[in-house]
């Protein structure tokens, strides 16, 4: 993957996959640790201690169309690259949590990419879930820690689907706007 | 670019929005909206599927085309990613291999507003991805 955006949304599509109708995504720069903290949490079917404990080999996969699982190991070896960290747990029934650490200044951390344009997306083209997206930047004064979430906006929507692309269009810029401090 | 900052400026678009919604369902078709499914399977996203979904995202809103990007999971077609699905009102599915932001131009441009197929479908017996391989050859 090129960024970590990307695996971002490939590791929410085993969210959506589960079953969840809430993902909570973070994204949180701490450089007194000289960390990048990536967290997602879904409320989706989870899974068996057994299935838990396959999930970072890449020749486990419960899907049918082919037999290796490459998101999850991919998203673990891109963080240790990076002089980072990987752990994952899970609940059946309850959900599943991730957290995956990169070294921040780290030569092979990969940059943060188009997050605005993930989260935006996957709100959009999942209209029946919901996402919260937190962001904590690193910038000095910054306001602490920015949140979306679509519970709010389809409030503010009314009857008018997420996924009408304009909706999508702003979305991302709002959380651009909002985001801007990121890297 | 303008940025923007808040939800305000969504319930300012609103308006807008509300109107194009009306027109749609005045139309002859109001349940049935051209959809446009892109794979986004850890394959499909190694191989570019963020970018071809940002294309129309975009480009259907710019140019104002009623139409929704969903997604799916892998369509088995990992050779051929990013695979995309474009369904118009009424009509059967076609699926699309090695789309890039070219190729999707097209199939706005000639599936999508002329109805007129564009090189690149990938033969399949199937008849949605939702339920693949269930059909006969
Ligand atoms: N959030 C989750 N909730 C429930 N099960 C999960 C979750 N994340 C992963 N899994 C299980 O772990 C398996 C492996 O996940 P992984 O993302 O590595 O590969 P995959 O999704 O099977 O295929 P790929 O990501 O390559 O498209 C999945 O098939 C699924 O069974
Ligand atoms: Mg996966």
């Amino acid at each position: 993957m090129k960024d970590i955006s990307l695996h971002i949304l490939d590791v929410a599509q085993n969210s959506i996959a589960a079953g969840a109708t809430r993902v909570e995504i973070s994204v949180r720069e701490k450089p007194w640790l000289d960390e990048l903290e990536i967290a997602i949490e879904d409320n989706g079917n989870g899974m068996t201690d057994e299935a838990l404990s396959r999930v970072e080999d890449p020749f486990y996969t419960t899907r049918t169309t082919r037999k290796v699982g490459l998101g999850i190991p991919l998203l673990k070896h891109s963080a240790e690259q990076a002089g980072g960290s990987f752990a994952i747990r899970s609940v059946p029934g309850k959900g599943t949590s991730l957290v995956a650490v990169f070294g921040r200044s780290h030569i092979d951390r990969p940059p943060v990419g188009d997050i605005a344009g993930v989260i935006s997306s996957l709100a959009g083209m999942n209209p029946g879930m919901d996402f919260i997206y937190r962001h904590a930047a690193a910038a000095q004064g910054s306001t602490g820690e920015y949140v979306f979430d679509t519970r709010e906006v389809k409030a503010v929507l009314g009857d008018i689907p997420l996924s009408e692309p304009a909706v999508i269009l702003y979305l991302k810029e709002l959380i651009e706007a909002n985001t801007e401090c990121a890297e | 670019m303008k940025k923007v900052k808040s939800l305000d400026d969504l319930k300012r678009m609103k308006e807008g929005l509300q109107a194009n919604i009306a027109l749609r369902e005045k139309s002859e078709h109001p349940e049935a909206m051209t959809q446009i499914k892109v794979a986004m399977a850890t394959c499909g996203i190694a191989s570019g599927a963020k970018e071809v979904m940002d294309f129309f995202i975009t480009n259907l809103a710019k140019r104002n085309i009623d139409a929704i990007v969903t997604q799916t999971g892998c369509m088995g077609y990992c050779y051929a990613e990013p695979t995309v699905e474009v369904r118009l009102p009424g009509q059967d599915p076609v699926v699309y291999g090695d789309v890039d932001v070219k190729k999707a131009d097209e199939i706005i441009e000639k599936h999508i507003k002329e109805g007129e197929l564009v090189d690149g479908i990938i033969p399949v017996n199937y008849e949605t991805i939702d339920k693949k391989y269930s059909g006969g050859i």
